[in-house]
């Protein structure tokens, strides 16, 4: 992992809070930073470049945009074919997140995707589809039924 | 919300320009001028169509850990159990979801030595045993971009 400088760090928190609806908010943010705007966009630019900054935008509340219903659908997928699976699920666009996790003996299932759609229906036609395509079928769709916290993560600060 | 907010808000979640004047160069991609920009966002943020403008960094590239944990909650302590959870600060999602594992979290530490010892007091604060460990061991897509239709 690359070091990051203590400067960075005081970007990066000021990067995490809300931009400024100012004409020219990355210059606010300089000044309150005490230095030039073209260095602090610079530094956005490397953050983008490098990775460490996944994007630069809005992040939105996705219920609130039409996205009513999102579901964690879990599936039991043999290990020694989990990578090859994995990658394939990542491709439908429904699908904004799949990963691999561990399992538990009450927890058989290893690869985990987020779905969003307009409704539940929807989200298990979805599910349907998916395990069509890969041809695995033991899966399960996990539905939030309340929100307790959602929240940006604040690095540096702690 | 219209056709052109639409517009603007799947424009603003990958492609907000890092200029000098990023509300003018958003004006001159819709046809609007940097005021009404300007005025479209805050009312989108009023609304709480938008939670924040800024920047989503990658915890692992920043030398941070992050996983998934589930917990087994009995329903008549989710209130309590609850209230433990959201005030650890690296707790950034937490839900309810339809399955025994009922309480579901995300957790970002500097460390995985942060993480256990942040779920092992967390064990002992909520004398709740059935806590399952999920980080990610591969990950196949980190992708949260809606495209609006139109008028939506």
């Amino acid at each position: 992992m690359m070091s990051i400088s203590e400067l960075d760090k005081c970007i990066i928190r000021a990067l995490q809070e809300d931009l400024p609806l100012s004409p020219e908010p990355f210059k606010k943010l300089a000044e309150d930073l005490g230095i030039e705007e073209e260095m602090l966009l610079k530094k956005v630019q490397f953050f983008l470049d490098s990775g460490m900054m996944r994007r630069f935008g809005a992040t939105l509340r996705h219920q609130k945009v039409g996205f009513k219903a999102n579901a964690m659908v879990v599936w039991k997928i043999p290990p020694s074919r989990s990578k090859e699976v994995g990658h394939h699920m990542a491709q439908f666009a429904e699908v904004s997140h799949c990963y691999e996790r561990p399992t538990y003996p009450d927890w058989p299932y290893n690869l985990f995707t987020m779905i969003h759609a307009t409704s539940k229906e929807e989200c298990h036609t979805i599910a349907k589809k998916i395990a069509l395509t890969v041809g695995f079928f033991d899966y399960d769709l996990l539905f939030s039924s309340h929100e307790l916290k959602k929240v940006s993560m604040r690095y540096f600060c702690e | 919300m219209d056709k052109i907010d639409g517009q603007l808000l799947t424009l603003i979640q990958r492609d907000f320009p890092v200029t000098s004047r990023p509300y003018a160069f958003l004006g001159d991609q819709l046809g609007l001028s940097e005021a009404d920009v300007i005025t479209r966002i805050s009312n989108l943020k009023n609304q709480g169509f938008i939670r924040r403008v800024g920047g989503v960094f990658d915890s692992r590239k920043l030398g941070y850990t992050s996983t998934l944990c589930a917990l087994k909650v009995p329903e008549n302590r989710i209130h309590q159990v609850k209230q433990i959870i959201n005030e650890i600060p690296g707790v950034t999602h937490n839900y309810l979801r339809n399955h025994e594992y009922n309480m579901w979290f995300t957790l970002i530490a500097p460390s995985n030595e942060v993480i256990v010892d942040t779920l092992t007091s967390l064990k002992l604060k909520t004398n709740l045993d059935q806590l399952m460990n999920l980080p990610a061991t591969q990950f196949f897509k980190i992708n949260v971009h809606f495209k609006l239709q139109e008028g939506s």
